[in-house]
């Protein structure tokens, strides 16, 4: 059973602080979906309104089209996986994975049943009766997750669930994630502030900060058309150039960024707010964006100068300075990208990869 | 020993070092083994003159311990009086003590959980105000609040609840209020210290587990304070028992704590040896008790003293 959840007109307000700030948003049954931001721009407060330790100042929190203001945590169709996992430290494996169970009254044999059943499910047979504290932390992260599913909630809650892990054992995590909820079909909802996690699980993103949704969207579609300049400065390396909109015919626009020729960029239809001339503007280039010039005929070309390279295997971190302003730029290491540190070299990019926003906050590095 | 001596040097130097041995030693000793050990040599021992002790006849002997058991009829008679004080003392410190915990766990929690910062110490503060005052003084406000003229009397037959004084002393209602009272600080502050630690967490994902209220503390908060419960309930429990003043000036005319027996002995009585016997008595059976709780609630002293 999987229920949908919509968020409508959802303020919550600690005194003078607004934390969420009228959140509005449908999430579908069965859906894997990512609230991404920042520390404090409010996830972790909306993640408390659905689970139901929060209720908000005004607006509704509505699961399977039911109103739940007033509905305790206890009453509710969600199930909360901590930050810290939150597992009994006195109870068994077992008897964590039950506990559920055993609030609400289920015999002890069935409950072992059960149990055990998830055990199974989270690939742990036979470990009931392990003290939590003999477990490593991947197995811990699983043992949380089957009591999160043992009396089988519509929606799994997820607060940074795997912040405390090593980062191999992240990264395992995370393709273990989207199975379990591939294979068990609920609607996941995770909450992080790791794009990676974000991008590689979700469905869907929320990209949060300061307590509004900045944009919703597939991870491709907040990477690649970012629609304000704080989910383009967030997701992902961007390098971005101040300009002035100098033309836009609505499929292409004419930017002046300062650095010679002004730059074609395109409109995406997706993406934000439109342009219009004599606007000023965030331009923004993705360091795999930019390439190496092979010829001066290039469109968007600009000259810039080696500062420092920064060597991780199978790319290379360039720095380049283009009339005083740091650009970054990553190549992958096949051998054809020499870069003279001594001589002037010239850049490019496609008029497609580059993203033209109003200018707004840029996420701080 | 010596290991211990060497730590305490690297800590903290040697003067300090000698000085904390020493101090501990004597603590230890002269306060507590030493007087300890007097009084069950005192309670082998038969009451003689002060002429007569260390003579021929000052020999050991289990009479007071005797006296306890089967009192001054014949051989195979029962004490029945004093067995049964104890039994009536100890049962009134439990039940002291179990309504200590009831009234106390739910201020130990709201103080731990639910309060910080300034508002938690001004809690805390006002629950240990009251105990600047001292024992005996708040023992008699509560013997003048409990009389027959009193102010809960006087509420009582103003809100016409009833009509004639009830004897709130006689019926020991006074008594079990001023013990419960006494040690309340050490109830409160062991658990306080336990549930403090429990993650937050935890509570909130038994909640979200579905567990009310009630489960919440059942399943999660108590096993994890169950240290802390113990610690408070045998401070409680010993101090009750072993309570003196409260029983003297707040008890019934006709209900003897086993304190008072004691205390008889070695003042009006002028039996020390016989006092001391009791007072054995008294300490072992408390401590047996404690131990006996313990075991059953599987709680090691390991546990307690953290």
């Amino acid at each position: 059973m999987t229920k949908e959840i919509s968020l409508e007109h959802v303020w919550v307000e600690f005194g003078e602080f607004t934390a969420v700030h009228k959140a509005n948003l449908n999430i579908a049954g069965g859906e894997f979906f990512s609230f991404l931001g920042p520390s404090g721009c409010g996830k972790t407060t909306l993640l408390r309104c659905i689970s139901g330790f929060q209720e908000p100042t005004r607006g509704k929190v509505k699961i399977g089209g039911q109103d739940m203001r007033g509905v305790g945590p206890n009453k509710r169709p969600t199930a909360l996986i901590f930050q810290n996992l939150a597992l009994f430290p006195l109870r068994s494996v077992a008897d964590n994975i039950a506990f559920p169970l055993e609030v609400r009254g289920v015999d002890k044999k069935t409950r072992r049943k059960r149990a055990d059943e998830l055990l199974e499910l989270i690939a742990l047979p036979g470990q009931g009766d392990k003290k939590v504290s003999e477990l490593s932390g991947g197995q811990k992260q699983r043992v949380a997750i089957a009591r999160a599913l043992a009396v089988e909630p519509d929606i799994l809650l997820l607060d940074e669930p795997l912040s405390a892990l090593d980062l191999k054992l992240r990264q395992h995590m995370r393709t273990e994630l989207r199975a379990i909820q591939k294979q068990v079909g609920l609607t996941f909802i995770y909450i992080t502030h790791d794009q990676g996690e974000a991008l590689t699980m979700s469905d869907r993103i929320a990209v949060m900060n300061k307590g509004k949704i900045e944009q919703i969207g597939d991870g491709k579609a907040i990477y690649d058309h970012p629609t304000t300049s704080f989910v383009a400065s967030f997701v992902g390396e961007n390098n971005v150039l101040d300009g002035t909109v100098l033309s836009n015919d609505g499929k292409t626009m004419k930017i002046d960024a300062g650095l010679g020729t002004p730059f074609t960029v395109e409109n995406h239809p997706a993406g934000g707010p439109a342009l219009a001339p004599g606007d000023a503007c965030h331009l923004f280039v993705r360091p795999e964006a930019l390439r190496l010039s092979k010829d001066d005929s290039a469109i968007n070309q600009f000259e810039t100068n080696f500062v420092t390279e920064e060597f991780e295997g199978n790319m290379r971190h360039i720095v380049m300075n283009a009339s005083g302003t740091d650009l970054k730029l990553s190549l992958i290491n096949d051998g054809t990208n020499a870069i003279d540190a001594n001589a002037p070299v010239k850049l490019d990019f496609a008029p497609e990869m580059g993203i033209a926003l109003k200018p707004g906050e840029l996420a701080s590095a | 020993m010596r290991d211990l001596f060497y730590d305490l040097v690297r800590r903290n130097g040697m003067a300090v070092s000698i000085y904390l041995m020493l101090a501990v030693s004597l603590w230890v000793f002269i306060l507590i083994i030493l007087p300890q050990l007097t009084m069950l040599d005192y309670s082998f021992r038969f009451n003689l003159p002060p002429a007569k002790i260390g003579g021929p006849e000052d020999v050991y002997t289990l009479d007071q311990y005797r006296y306890f058991f089967q009192g001054s009829g014949a051989s195979d008679g029962l004490n029945t009086l004093d067995i049964g004080i104890l039994f009536k003392t100890l049962l009134a410190a439990v039940f002291v003590t179990v309504f200590d915990l009831i009234i106390c766990y739910p201020v130990a929690f709201v103080l731990a959980k639910s309060s910080t910062g300034a508002k938690a110490r001004l809690l805390v503060l006002a629950l240990i105000v009251p105990y600047w005052i001292n024992e005996i003084l708040r023992a008699f406000a509560f013997r003048i609040l409990f009389g027959a003229t009193g102010v809960i009397n006087e509420t009582g037959m103003g809100l016409g609840l009833w009509d004639t004084p009830i004897d709130f002393i006689r019926q020991d209602v006074a008594l079990y209020a001023g013990l419960a009272y006494a040690y309340i600080l050490l109830m409160i502050f062991p658990l306080y210290n336990a549930i403090e630690s429990l993650d937050r967490n935890q509570i909130e994902a038994a909640r979200d587990m579905g567990a009310n209220w009630w489960q919440v503390h059942a399943k999660v908060v108590i096993p994890y304070a169950k240290p802390g419960i113990a610690s408070g309930m045998t401070m409680v429990f010993m101090l009750t028992s072993g309570a003196l003043a409260a029983p003297q000036i707040l008890g019934g005319p006709s209900n003897l704590w086993f304190t008072q027996l004691v205390y008889q002995w070695f003042n009006s009585g002028g039996n020390w040896p016989r006092g001391s016997a009791y007072a054995m008595v008294l300490l072992i059976v408390c401590i047996a008790l404690v131990l006996l709780v313990m075991r059953l609630f599987k709680v090691s002293i390991g546990e307690i003293k953290q």
